[in-house]
């Protein structure tokens, strides 16, 4: 590039950017450098620490980093992000998507409605709903297993959060690879199909090499959020005893319920880290993919 | 069908949620239209749900007249009511964020437990500071004891009107005792004969014999219901003479009484680790599944009246009997004595930012009028924080009369200091930890290890 296509000069074009940059630093930078700060203080929410809060240096990282709640959250998070959006939502929406592909028209709406439905409502409107659904007596789902008073949502919580996480964002991926899918000609599939190509050859092969910038953006986009997400603290709290307690609720606790503002600021400020080597695996791999175009030879690879 | 009323709570502590967080962002809780000034109550009550009665006295009684009287002195005042429905630690984190920023209502009802740490913090201001001699002038002061007052106050200065005090005791299923072979007049005389009862009641299927709160869900009713009146049943106070109590001889007794109800099956430890497990113990207690129940006096009022209550028992009178929380044996207790209990209380204070802060004093002093108080109890009996009041309605609830008469002089109170909630909190730990099957040393050294840390070695009574 390096040429002025738009014809503006240096002066005009900052005069355009500038808002975008004051709006980005103003609420991300700032916030993120705030944060950076708060972290290095035992600012508290109420107290005396509140007023008057003091320079504490590293020691809310030393005591994140060497407290077990948070190495426990941060697997608990690991496997809510593995369980629920790489395995859960990424292969179920597409599995709906490429499914769906084959239904006629008005049940394909249906069934992209049912799940759109799932993802529309408001989180707290679904978590009221899910705990009717496990409550431990008069959950709906024990009368419909015969299991009354199994607590799901205690005995299990982790599965119980991953699954109601898996129902409730798959129709992100689903939208997302209706979309990729119709990239791919029909064409390429007709003559995988004619030269006798199984299912799973047809979308190793064919599918697949077309739609992976679109695998890589939502499994980015997905597991940024489902790190991030919050909505599991209305089924469980965290509990019990801190064994669904993902690190977004994690946050919540110190912070808000323990009002250790400074040492919440801290975890956040390393769940930013964290989020940022993830979004740089990501767009590593997507740069990887968009560099020289490597021999895709057709019907090369055997059936993955 | 049980179903429908407990999601229902839930439902309505989400839908008070959500108005709040709507109604927050557009409100500064101060300039009205059309040259009214108005001003802002809050509580964590809402009509139809947690503290109903509260609500509906603000809405129908405090408001209207207020403002009637107002109007009488020509000046246009409007009182707009902002409810909550939520847990009190989830209500006591609004409240704290809202002073922060500077925002909020200009009468805030708070547990007086927290007024030392929200004035520490800045965000709250002694009464007379704010609002001048008509503090000092208000005729309520000779009516609340100072013991009362001691409620709203820290450091020596009063920040705090306090809306009166409660007693914590036992509760128990008569219907359920009759079934178990156990009289309907009970009242145990040490820790061994409440779970000799809990044992008795432990036949009955589909009984959970005894709840005493636990674990960390349940928040501050933990400390309050559970830890706090067995300790003082071994005679020992959490925070006395300078010093907090670590994980001695007395916190073992405590947590090994917790181990032979929670391990004994004589209690559900499910309840203890329920995000709405408080509520949950409610709704059982109301339904006859809970054989025996420590609670506040609240329980009475506000969850098993049978027509205000959360889950109202139209039977409460004849089935609910009350009986006072055992030392651990005769005369082990605080002060030598045979029973013990807890105390706390709620309190008003004013918003600091407030910009009206005299005419929120006028409103927060007309709160607490023997008119205001009495029309609060709506016929009921509580324990206010008015002598007059008192001394008008007590006789008309055996239960209130009980807690004033037999619970009240034997009670002990909270330390109002900074750190409190974050013991309490260590002490939720403990017990959650031996619900969950530790054991009661394991957690007690745990627990004395986290205190060591918030308060230091020096400032924990020596074992």
């Amino acid at each position: 590039m390096g040429t002025d296509a738009a014809g503006l000069g240096r002066g005009r074009a900052m005069a355009f950017i500038l808002p975008a940059l004051v709006l980005i630093g103003v609420f991300l930078v700032f916030p993120a450098l705030w944060t950076v700060y708060l972290g290095l203080t035992d600012y508290r929410l109420t107290g005396l620490a509140a007023a008057e809060p003091r320079f504490v240096g590293l020691d809310n990282y030393a005591a994140a980093l060497t407290d077990a709640r948070f190495g426990s959250s941060l697997w608990l998070t690991v496997q809510f992000v593995l369980g629920s959006a790489v395995a859960g939502q990424a292969v179920l929406g597409f599995a709906v998507a490429w499914v769906a592909r084959g239904l006629r028209t008005p049940v394909r709406r249906a069934v992209e409605g049912l799940v759109l439905l799932s993802w529309i409502l408001p989180g707290s409107v679904v978590a009221f709903l899910w705990i009717a659904l496990l409550d431990r007596d008069g959950g709906t789902l024990n009368a419909l297993l015969n299991t009354p008073g199994t607590a799901w949502l205690l005995d299990h919580p982790m599965l119980s959060i991953i699954v109601f996480n898996i129902w409730r964002g798959t129709a992100f991926s689903m939208m997302l690879y209706s979309a990729a899918l119709e990239n791919v000609p029909p064409s390429h599939l007709e003559t995988a199909r004619l030269a006798g190509a199984s299912t799973a050859c047809q979308l190793g092969d064919v599918v697949l090499p077309r739609i992976k910038g679109h695998v890589l953006t939502n499994l980015l986009l997905i597991s940024l959020w489902t790190f991030n997400d919050f909505t599991p603290f209305l089924l469980t709290a965290g509990g019990p005893e801190g064994r669904s307690e993902i690190l977004p609720v994690y946050v919540y606790a110190i912070a808000l319920n323990g009002g250790r503002l400074g040492a919440g600021a801290a975890v956040s400020f390393l769940i930013l880290l964290i989020n940022l080597v993830f979004a740089l695996i990501y767009l590593r791999l997507l740069r990887a993919r968009n560099a020289p175009p490597t021999a895709a030879a057709p019907g090369g690879r055997g059936p993955v | 069908m049980r179903l429908p009323r407990r999601p229902a709570t839930t439902l309505g502590a989400l839908v008070t949620a959500l108005t709040l967080a709507v109604t927050a962002a557009g409100c500064g809780g101060e300039s009205g239209g059309g040259g009214a000034i108005t001003l802002t109550i809050t509580q964590n009550a809402i009509s139809g749900g947690k503290n109903a009665k509260g609500a509906d006295w603000i809405k129908n009684w405090v408001i209207p007249r207020f403002e009637a009287a107002k109007r009488a002195a020509g000046q246009n005042v409007r009182v707009r009511f902002q409810p909550n429905g939520v847990e009190d630690e989830v209500y006591k984190t609004k409240i704290a964020l809202d002073l922060k920023s500077g925002r909020g209502a200009d009468v805030i009802d708070i547990d007086g437990i927290w007024i030392g740490e929200l004035a520490q913090a800045g965000y709250l201001r002694p009464l007379r500071e704010l609002a001048g001699a008509a503090v000092d002038t208000w005729e309520g002061w000779k009516q609340i004891p100072p013991a009362v007052q001691g409620l709203g106050i820290f450091e020596g200065r009063k920040y705090a009107l306090p809306v009166g005090t409660d007693g914590r005791v036992l509760y128990y299923n008569k219907e359920l005792f009759a079934r178990a072979g156990l009289a309907a007049q009970w009242q145990p005389g040490s820790w061994r004969e409440v779970i000799d009862a809990a044992r008795a009641l432990k036949r009955l299927p589909g009984v959970t014999p005894l709840q005493i709160n636990a674990g960390t869900a349940m928040g501050e009713a933990t400390t309050m219901q559970g830890v706090l009146p067995l300790l003082a049943g071994t005679g020992t106070e959490i925070y006395s003479g300078g010093k907090w109590t670590g994980g001695t001889g007395a916190l073992r007794d405590v947590l090994g009484f917790y181990r032979e109800v929670y391990s004994g099956g004589l209690g559900d430890p499910r309840i203890q680790q329920e995000a709405q497990g408080r509520d949950k113990s409610f709704l059982e207690f109301a339904e006859g599944e809970i054989g025996i129940l420590a609670e506040g006096d609240y329980f009475w009022r506000s969850v098993v009246d049978p027509v205000v209550g959360v889950n109202p028992m139209k039977n409460r009178d004849r089935v609910v009997g009350y009986a006072l929380i055992p030392a651990a044996r005769p005369g082990a207790g605080l002060r030598g004595q045979d029973f013990v209990s807890m105390s706390g209380g709620s309190a008003r204070v004013l918003n600091p930012r407030s910009r009206y802060p005299a005419l929120a004093w006028e409103l927060l002093s007309f709160m607490h009028s023997a008119a205001a108080v009495e029309a609060e109890l709506g016929g009921e009996a509580r324990v206010t924080a008015r002598t007059d009041v008192n001394d008008k309605v007590l006789g008309r609830d055996p239960m209130l009369s009980f807690v004033a008469e037999k619970v009240l002089p034997v009670t002990a109170y909270r330390p109002p200091l900074a750190v409190y909630p974050e013991v309490s909190a260590a002490l939720q730990e403990a017990t959650a930890a031996v619900v969950s099957g530790r054991s009661p040393e394991e957690a007690a050294a745990a627990y004395h290890h986290r205190l060591t840390e918030l308060v230091g070695a020096s400032a924990i009574t020596p074992a």
